[in-house]
């Protein structure tokens, strides 16, 4: 990476740089902090010129004390996630004096205990998959003898991803002069908040705006012991203390489906426990189907559908891990499972509790907290809670980390003076197994439902990963992309894509949906040959839109 | 999807397509089918309406043949109208396959992985279960007629108990504990869990306990209980095949017994892919020039050694093995092999291959550096490895990495036999067996000694009469004073 940075420096620079100076030092590091932290600038939609980086953390340095208005701050953000980071970024960006409180660690569940150290443990599983399977190799003409790995190792590749990632976090959000305030923060009244460790004074400050962004923590229902040991969740299991010779994963949402992808590479056999009639419930049927044949069927794992675990013991005094199963609609026991481990992965709850809610008269929901269209918090009586917001996981909208950045970037653009909604139908998600899964916007019965009630009608496109050049140099053909639209229009409703690399390529769909790009505009948009980007191109050059329908691009100029 | 199917077919397919299954009594064949061969004329007109055939779709224009990506349902299961039954490849993608009738899959015709042309009977429905067996006996007489690459065959019907292992009775619960992977291995193996005893953790059955129970399911037709490697009993001494040995998931023709198409009084039975890849080997080791040294070792001492090591589950191959390969170690010019006729190649280990006849076939397990690993080590893979051979479940390189083969007869009072030659090695050991027999000592007196007579086969381009006596000399040495082997 540094030398990825100096070549990016014209030479004059370097000299400059070489002079040592306070103000080139923040230079050098905003500069460092392009370079390492793309991902997170990402997500404020444009890059950021280095001048006018600079020009920004000066002018925050010289600002500090106080806001203009009279307040401590222009808005404050409880809860450091990936959804506080990027409200965070984007209020500098907009010139608000911003403070951020976080009682645990930076970057939250996403960047500690999620997304991040989870998908390190994923790339350790597809490699392990690529080298265990001779079959796939030899077909490349490769011999590898025996894969093995070192379980600490991989633990450890996790953990470091996690740290790296946090300090990334913390050091992109110091650069630009956003106030990292420490200890769990209350909300006092709709422009007042304190903070605070255990056992030292409070703080009180004011704002102009408040963001709740607390996120959520894994779900366990009632009737299960979590020991961390032997039964677990999400937060223990990333940590890969152990890997266990057979676990049963407690749900097949997105969060079992990794996690059965990781223990299958790494050996164990794995049992799905799923209350509702399928596996794999959130996908789009067709997908599902094909997932279980794909990351199911010919893996070790079984799987016992609408039933509930009603009580379930960690392994102690010598016997396994016990698992008493309820059929899910008569709630008769149905059998016990003994295993060696379980992975409570039922989903996630809002962490909303201790925030002082009730000094706004704000009741939540399930925990959740109960917002508006553009993230505006509803009191008990139903009204609009001035100058307070909550995003991400706490509001329960769609429980995804760019979900939480991108309402919280809505919200800054608010509090700065512009109307902005989120399009929830354009984010898109994604579940990174061998082979990825992801989508955007509508499921096929969705469509057809909203279909029905408003009177049109949708088509289905289909193109598989077995017609893509690049998929096949790969020999990874297996994978299905799908797409189900409006011919009379040529408007995108949603996209499904299972394969290679699925989770990057779904953003073509996701932005024209986002944008409001039509079929049959899209459709001309060149793909570079031979790419996984062609499977997209092939879908919509598959879609039949009706000649009728209206281009939405302006004219084309040559060039 | 079956709407899909149709939708996307070209109208001279759509017609076969729409009825991928139908009924073989009523004669309501869309005419497309009629000039493929799969549809012979209903031969046996004793099979009534009842037993439907599932045909290989055709899911687009250009498609001619489909391989079977996955059975989504097994043989027995019952089959709704509009169920998905079988998943097909077509050139361009993977569709689901759904029945157009009630009923119960009686028979799989073409296996997972296998393809088979458009229009050929891939599976058969039976409306109810007493036409299971019909239908069975159907798939298995119909097999020669799919030119689907491997004949079918009849499920081996699950026979655990006769397995020298007693069943157990189940412990107080009475619950059976199995792994997911043992699960599926057991369903596809069909073995019945409820005769097998789990070794794992708290008493559950793991995926090693189904696979042993199922090499021991197929009883082999050879007769020997322990693990020492038989050769079929074929009349010609069988070689091993090497360089393109069969896959070994293929059945052998022992199963597939329907096969043969009656001609003037003398039967033809075509190869088995397994035969097929036996006879390609065989021929083409012919332009290699062997020659033979036979030696006639004593065994007494061995015999002794192999009585007191036997408990603790030593096999003759394992001891075979090892002495073949410690002469080796100290003769590397006969564990070479020569591949091009201008050059030797001196293997970097010794991999000694030993010739196990399993049904309808010949498979060579090999043990890896059979020199290095120690005798118990060497016999416990041996066990493992013939346990695979039986379940099919060898991978390639544990039956082709082979750098010298051992043949043994011994067991079938053989008394002596030349092995041919398996291409890429440089040779081979055939090992009769060991029989009492009068000698004159030294000192003029006779004595009674246990001799064996081993016979190898070598590639005189490479190796020469001297060296192979001088490995053969060792290795007399080697068996006659066994204690080495034991270390």
């Amino acid at each position: 990476m540094q030398a990825a940075i100096s070549t990016s420096i014209p030479p004059s620079f370097t000299a400059f740089r070489s002079d040592n100076s306070a103000a080139r030092c923040h230079f050098a590091a905003g500069l460092r902090f392009c370079g390492l932290h793309r991902h997170v600038l990402l997500s404020l939609g444009e890059a950021i010129e280095t001048r006018q980086l600079r020009k920004r953390i000066s002018a925050s340095l010289s600002e500090s004390g106080a806001s203009k208005n009279g307040f401590d701050y222009d808005l404050v953000i409880i809860g450091a996630g990936v959804g506080g980071h990027g409200a965070a970024l984007h209020a500098v960006e907009k010139g608000l004096k911003t403070a951020i409180i976080e009682g645990d660690v930076v970057g939250g569940t996403c960047v500690n205990r999620g997304c991040v150290p989870s998908k390190a443990l994923l790339a350790v599983s597809g490699r392990m998959r690529d080298l265990q399977s001779e079959h796939h190799l030899k077909a490349l003409g490769l011999h590898v003898p025996a894969a093995g790995y070192d379980r600490q190792g991989v633990a450890d590749h996790a953990n470091n991803l996690a740290s790296k990632i946090r300090s990334n976090l913390t050091n992109s959000m110091k650069a630009m002069g956003v106030d990292i305030l420490t200890g769990v923060g209350t909300i006092l009244d709709t422009q007042k908040v304190k903070y605070g460790k255990v056992g030292f004074p409070d703080t009180v400050i004011t704002a102009k705006g408040i963001i709740i962004a607390t996120g959520s923590v894994p779900f366990v229902p009632n009737g299960i012991e979590v020991d961390g040991k032997t039964v677990f969740t999400s937060d223990h299991a990333l940590k890969l203390e152990w890997v266990p010779d057979w676990i049963a994963i407690v749900g097949s949402g997105y969060i079992g489906l990794e996690f059965s992808d990781v223990y299958t590479a790494l050996g164990s056999e794995v049992t799905f426990i799923e209350a509702l009639d399928q596996i794999m419930p959130g996908f789009d049927p067709e997908i599902g189907k094909l997932a279980q044949r794909v990351l199911i069927n010919p893996r070790k794992i079984d799987f016992h559908t609408g039933v509930f675990a009603k009580k379930i013991t960690p392994a102690k005094d010598g016997k396994p891990v016990s698992i008493e199963l309820i059929d899910a609609k008569t709630k008769e026991p149905k059998d016990t499972l003994e295993v060696d481990a379980a992975l409570i992965a039922t989903g996630r709850a809002p962490f909303t509790k201790g925030l002082g809610l009730e000094n706004i008269n704000v009741v939540t929901e399930r925990g959740f907290v109960p917002v508006d269209e553009r993230m505006r918090v509803i009191d008990a009586d139903g009204k609009l809670v001035p100058h307070v917001y909550c995003i991400g996981d706490a509001n329960g909208k769609m429980m995804l980390a760019h979900t939480a950045s991108a309402q919280g970037i809505s919200v800054v653009e608010q509090v700065s003076g512009r109307d902005h909604v989120v399009n929830h139908m354009s984010i898109p998600a994604a579940c990174f197994t061998h082979p990825e899964i992801s989508m955007v916007g509508y499921t096929e019965p969705q469509a057809k439902e909203k279909a029905d009630k408003e009177g049109f009608k949708i088509s289905v496109a289909k193109t598989s990963f077995k017609a893509n050049t690049k998929a096949l140099a790969e020999n990874e053909g297996e994978g299905l992309a799908k797409l189900i639209y409006r011919p009379d229009t040529g408007e995108i409703l949603g996209v499904h894509i299972l394969g290679l690399h699925a989770a990057d390529l779904i953003h073509e769909a996701s932005n024209a949906i986002a944008l409001g790009t039509r079929i049959q505009d899209i459709k001309f948009a060149v793909h570079a040959h031979p790419t996984l980007s062609e499977v997209l191109d092939e879908l919509f050059k598959a879609a039949k839109v009706e000649i009728h329908a209206s281009k939405t691009v302006a004219e084309p100029v040559a060039v | 999807m079956a709407s899909l199917l149709s939708s996307r077919v070209s109208p001279s397919s759509s017609l076969c397509n729409l009825s991928f299954s139908h009924s073989l009594g009523d004669k309501t064949l869309p005419k497309c089918h009629t000039r493929r061969l799969h549809f012979r004329p209903v031969k046996s007109t004793t099979i009534r309406a009842k037993i439907r055939e599932i045909f290989m779709p055709a899911l687009s224009s250009t498609m001619t043949e489909g391989k079977i990506v996955s059975w989504v349902k097994s043989e027995g299961d019952l089959l709704s109208k509009g169920e998905s039954v079988v998943v097909v490849e077509s050139d361009k993608a993977d569709m689901d396959v759904e029945t157009f009738y009630d009923g119960i899959l009686a028979a799989i015709v073409v296996k997972e992985g296998e393809s088979a042309p458009v229009g050929a009977p891939i599976g058969l429905l039976a409306e109810t279960e007493d036409e299971i067996a019909e239908a069975k006996a159907k798939a298995a007489s119909s097999s020669s007629s799919v030119s689907s690459p491997v004949p079918p065959s009849p499920p081996p019907s699950p026979s655990p108990s006769s397995s020298p292992t007693p069943p157990i009775s189940r412990v107080s619960s009475g619950k059976i504990v199995a792994t997911p992977y043992a699960k599926k291995l057991a369903n596809q193996q069909k073995v019945d869990l409820n005769k097998v005893i789990g070794t794992g953790p708290y008493g559950r059955i793991t995926p090693s306990d189904i696979e042993a129970a199922a090499g021991i399911a197929k009883p082999s037709n050879l007769g020997a209980p322990s693990a020492i490697p038989t050769v079929a009993s074929s009349p010609s001494p069988p070689p091993p095949q090497q360089s393109s040995p069969p896959p070994p998931t293929v059945k052998g023709g022992a199963g597939s017994s329907g096969s043969s198409v009656q001609g003037g009084g003398s039967t033809v039975v075509p190869f088995t892919t397994m035969q097929g890849a036996v006879s390609r080997n065989m021929v083409e080791s012919l332009p290699v020039p062997v020659f033979r040294v036979g030696y006639s070792v004593t065994t007494d001492a061995l015999d002794a050694l192999y009585k007191k090591v036997k408990s603790k589950g030593v096999t003759m191959t394992a001891l075979l093995a090892k002495a073949t390969a410690m002469a080796l170690a100290e003769h590397p010019v006969v564990n070479a092999s020569c591949k091009d006729g201008k050059s030797f190649t001196y293997n970097a280990s010794i991999n000694i291959a030993v010739a196990v006849a399993i049904d309808g076939g010949l498979i060579t397990p090999v043990l890896q550096d059979a020199d290095k690993a120690d005798l118990y080590l060497l016999s416990q893979r041996w066990r493992e490895l013939v346990d695979k051979a039986r379940a099919k479940q060898l991978q390639p390189h544990e039956y082709n990495s082979g750098t010298f083969t051992v043949s043994n007869l011994g067991m079938f009072g053989v008394d002596r036999f030349d092995a041919i030659l398996p291409p890429g090695q440089g040779a081979i050991m055939a090992v009769g067996a060991s029989k009492p027999t009068v000698v004159t000592g030294g000192d003029g007196f006779f004595s009674v000694k246990s001799k064996m007579q081993v016979n190898v086969t070598a590639d005189h381009r490479i190796i020469y009469g001297a060296d192979l006596s001088a490995f053969l000399q060792t290795f007399a040495k080697i068996i006659e004073n066994p204690e080495s082997l034991t270390l």
